[in-house]
């Protein structure tokens, strides 16, 4: 019972990778990567790693999709004209990963209502994790602290030299402009 | 020992496959967005081997390198859309291969 609604979850990450990785438009395939990633954490449920499945959610389909989302956004790729939303809506278009979706759904509550029975022997408590991350690991901890303060500072400077250039820019053309209009002058 | 109910090679045979999956994307496609993606899809099959790992053995220590997984795709992530902001700004596109002036 609990060994189909693994093989289920693993079918369904599967595909929806490889849906993802051959979309042409970003944000489908983002949607696809997220069921995919909705699909992984049944599977880390079902393995008995309910706190590992929390975070793939949180972290994962959550703040480092919205990331993407950002990004897409900023860029302007697709038109952005009402009829071109208007199609978006079709059920074309999320159909598939809304199915995908519910088939996940279901096997969650089907997992909860069978709670004892995971596929691990044992469920690890994420108790049990925190007290070898702040015991055994505690250094891992530390390098993982400076590897996200290094992120951090690496986009904070990508990010303002991306604002900062933009107003460079725009003083420059306004100078350039106003030698054009002295050379037109006389 | 409290082992899993299916066989611990059946998860790394997906892991794999989702693993395969990333890499072929990350050679197949230029669109610096997809080749995150790609990135992304790659780090998530090696955190699912090690969960599934840590559950074999029923130890906490693969749900805790999936933690450090995590924040290294985030940084990742963090790091690598700042780039895609550069480069959209720089080429006006988001192929990778107009941006080629180390002639990789």
């Amino acid at each position: 019972m609990m060994e189909s609604l693994f093989y289920l979850a693993s079918f369904i990450a599967l595909v929806a990778t490889v849906l993802a990785l051959s979309r042409a438009n970003a944000t489908h395939a983002l949607i696809y990567l997220i069921v995919s990633l909705l699909a992984v954490a049944v599977i880390f449920f079902l393995l008995g790693a309910p706190f590992a499945a929390a975070l793939e959610v949180l972290i994962y389909a959550g703040a480092i999709m919205v990331l993407f989302i950002f990004v897409i956004m900023m860029l302007n790729l697709g038109d952005s004209g009402v009829a071109k939303e208007r199609q978006w809506l079709s059920p074309r278009y999320w159909i598939v990963p809304g199915l995908l979706a519910a088939i996940l759904f279901g096997e969650m509550l089907v997992a909860l209502q069978h709670h004892s029975a995971a596929l691990s022997g044992k469920m690890i408590s994420p108790k049990a994790v925190a007290l070898e991350l702040f015991g055994p690991y505690v250094l891992a901890v530390e390098i993982a602290s400076m590897l996200l303060l290094a992120g951090l500072v690496g986009a904070y400077h990508l990010g303002r030299r991306f604002l900062a250039r933009t107003e460079m820019e725009e003083e420059l053309q306004e100078e350039l402009k106003e030698q054009e209009q002295q050379r037109a002058q006389p | 020992m409290n082992g899993l109910q299916i066989p611990l090679e059946h998860v790394l045979i997906i892991a794999s496959f989702m693993f395969s999956f990333g890499l072929l994307g990350l050679m197949l496609r230029r669109n610096i967005i997809f080749m995150l993606m790609s990135l992304e899809v790659m780090l998530n099959a090696a955190a699912l081997a090690f969960v599934a790992a840590g559950a074999k053995w029923a130890q906490a220590d693969g749900q805790i390198i999936f933690l450090l997984i995590l924040s290294v795709a985030a940084a990742e992530v963090a790091v690598g859309l700042g780039l895609v902001l550069q480069i959209q700004r720089r080429f006006k596109t988001l192929d990778m291969d107009t941006a080629k002036r180390m002639r990789g």
